[in-house]
């Protein structure tokens, strides 16, 4: 049995600091758990009035008091999806090129830092650039075509979104790539096959899932980025009818209205906006690293 | 059966799909370049020494300039920074002392999940935690809903830098008789300095460009404000009034401003690479 010697004041400073490092994690258990709370307990009275006519109802009208809020989901739907499949093709290229062709060199570096330059420009300014040298191209384009010019509206909205995603993904992408092991190449390339039939064949087989888990997180970027799309959705609460037609998604109605909303139902249907948002990030977040461990990490 | 195909069919099917590939790639790389031109190239102009020293003028009055808004994306992110690098750390140092634990398992998902909620539902939190207690919008708010951005960011990046640090090195230092503790800030945190630094960096690249938190905390201010506890504005907040306003004198100092925000964000992932290899 132990003795009963008084501990050193090392050791209680040890083991403080122990419980200091575990309160910290709880600390950050505690901050997600109060943020979902706190989305709740504010949206509650929206739950309240509108209950699930909140998600199916198409109307969204502060001033009758009506919160539907499937303009939104649309919105939201349509222009991440459209951002996605615009973003694919391009993504896919540039971490094949990147991974398999240009090995090495300075055409490497400058691409690489291109990207990196890229993916740390801020939305705002992406968005800004997207109203000043894209909306008059797409007002063109939609004039030529024969709809409504807006200029803004989903399409313009889903291309700098994918512009915005691509560094991001390919990356992803790139990544996964790496992982598939420098034997196998070698062993199917003396085989005697072309580059092109490693990848179709050999590599592609090997990292689709992780490709997979790759777009799926690009497109929960997609539904959360904010600025660059309230700039140039071209924000109507009314169901978008098509690709070219202004809309709004649930990041860009909550920008837009947060502000202005000073009655307690319309400040608690935007705080239920940023809730569902909230819930549809994690569960993308969660599926999306689900896959990677689940199919991607070698056992 | 699937017949085998000619050398010459899949050589040539080799070079479509690399021409295919290189295409593309080209095609993407346009837009982004000529993005990056036309920032340096439009912001280039507005900037001269008013722009830097002084305030926005009102609608119709040339000249003008965003020391407000320099100023109060500085306090901002300061704010952001003292808050989130201990707390940031301290998580970091739990995850990689606990790598194998079940609650540290749980703490980690949290982070992941942390790391992945919208930036505007972060303004949001921050606007019902501090702006509605404190009854007005305050730098405070800001630079917290930034804190919240960069709290997972550089939990990531200590976790991963203090994992990739040798066990005998902590072992040899809790061997000599050095308490847990010690060992932990006097080795550990030394030894892993250059890659938390480096975190910190970029997380703060990161959150000096974000918007959405500060709408609703920060909230712009056409004055200069240095107090904690009263409006600010900041610079990508300046970038999207301005943006969305139709007068052009305005829409050049945007340009400005998002030419120096770039410059600040690319300077700071800069430095970050640079510290790495230190």
């Amino acid at each position: 049995m132990p003795s009963h010697k008084p501990l050193a004041p090392i050791e209680v400073r040890s083991y403080l600091f122990k419980k200091i490092l575990l309160l910290s994690g709880i600390a950050s258990v505690l901050f997600l758990v109060g943020m979902f709370i706190t989305l709740v307990m504010q949206s509650s009275l929206a739950i309240q009035h509108m209950g699930a006519s909140f998600i199916f109802g198409s109307i969204w009208d502060p001033v009758k008091d009506i919160y539907g809020a499937l303009p939104f989901f649309l919105g939201t739907l349509i222009s991440a999806t459209l951002a996605l499949l615009i973003s694919i093709p391009f993504a896919f290229s540039l971490s094949i090129f990147l991974g398999e062709y240009l090995k090495e060199g300075i055409l490497k570096t400058v691409l690489n830092s291109t990207l990196d330059v890229l993916a740390g420009i801020p939305s705002v300014i992406y968005g800004f650039w997207g109203l000043f040298v894209m909306t008059p191209v797409i007002r063109n384009f939609e004039t030529a075509i024969g709809v409504t010019p807006h200029g803004v509206g989903i399409l313009s909205a889903s291309l700098i979104l994918a512009l915005m995603i691509i560094p991001y993904s390919a990356s992803i992408s790139r990544e996964v790539i790496a992982l598939v092991p420098q034997d196998l190449k070698e062993a199917t390339f003396s085989l005697g096959s072309t580059r092109f039939e490693l990848i179709s064949k050999v590599i592609l087989p090997y990292a689709k899932s992780g490709m997979f888990a790759g777009f799926l997180m690009s497109f929960g970027r997609a539904i959360s980025e904010t600025m660059a799309v309230t700039m140039l959705i071209g924000n109507s609460n009314k169901i978008p009818s098509s690709i070219f037609s202004p809309a709004n998604t649930l990041a860009s109605v909550i920008a837009n209205e947060f502000a202005e909303a000073s009655e307690a139902l319309y400040l608690s249907s935007l705080m239920q906006l940023a809730l569902v948002l909230f819930i549809i990030t994690t569960v993308f977040g969660f599926v999306g690293r689900w896959v990677i461990k689940r199919w991607v990490v070698p056992v | 059966m699937k017949t085998a195909s000619t050398l010459q069919t899949r050589l040539l099917k080799e070079i479509c799909f690399k021409i295919l590939i290189g295409c593309l790639s080209g095609l993407l790389l346009a837009p982004l370049l000529f993005i990056l031109f036309y920032i340096v190239s439009k912001g280039f102009v507005a900037l001269n020494w008013d722009f830097f020293t002084q305030l926005p003028k009102p609608v119709g009055m040339t000249g003008g300039g965003v020391a407000n808004a320099i100023v109060g994306s500085l306090i901002l992110v300061g704010v952001a920074a003292i808050v989130s690098v201990p707390f940031g750390v301290m998580v970091g140092l739990y995850l990689s002392e606990n790598q194998a634990g079940r609650f540290s398992e749980v703490v980690r998902l949290c982070v992941d999940t942390l790391q992945g909620v919208p930036s505007i539902v972060m303004g949001i939190i921050a606007y019902t935690w501090i702006v509605l207690p404190m009854g007005s919008f305050s730098a405070l708010s800001g630079g917290l809903a930034l804190a919240f951005m960069m709290v997972p960011l550089i939990t990531k990046s200590t976790e991963e830098t203090l994992k990739l640090i040798p066990n005998s090195l902590k072992e040899a230092s809790i061997a000599l008789g050095v308490p847990y503790h010690t060992t932990l800030l006097k080795v550990i945190l030394p030894a892993g300095r250059s890659g938390i630094m480096s975190g910190v960096l970029l997380g703060l690249a990161r959150v000096s460009g974000e918007t959405a938190p500060l709408l609703f905390t920060a909230f712009g201010n056409p004055f200069m404000s240095t107090s904690l506890f009263k409006s600010v504005n900041a610079l990508p907040l300046i970038i999207f009034n301005y943006a969305t306003s139709p007068y052009q004198d305005w829409q050049t100092i945007a340009w400005g401003a998002s030419l120096l925000l770039v410059a600040f964000v690319l300077g700071l992932s800069i430095l970050s690479k640079v510290v790495i290899k230190k």
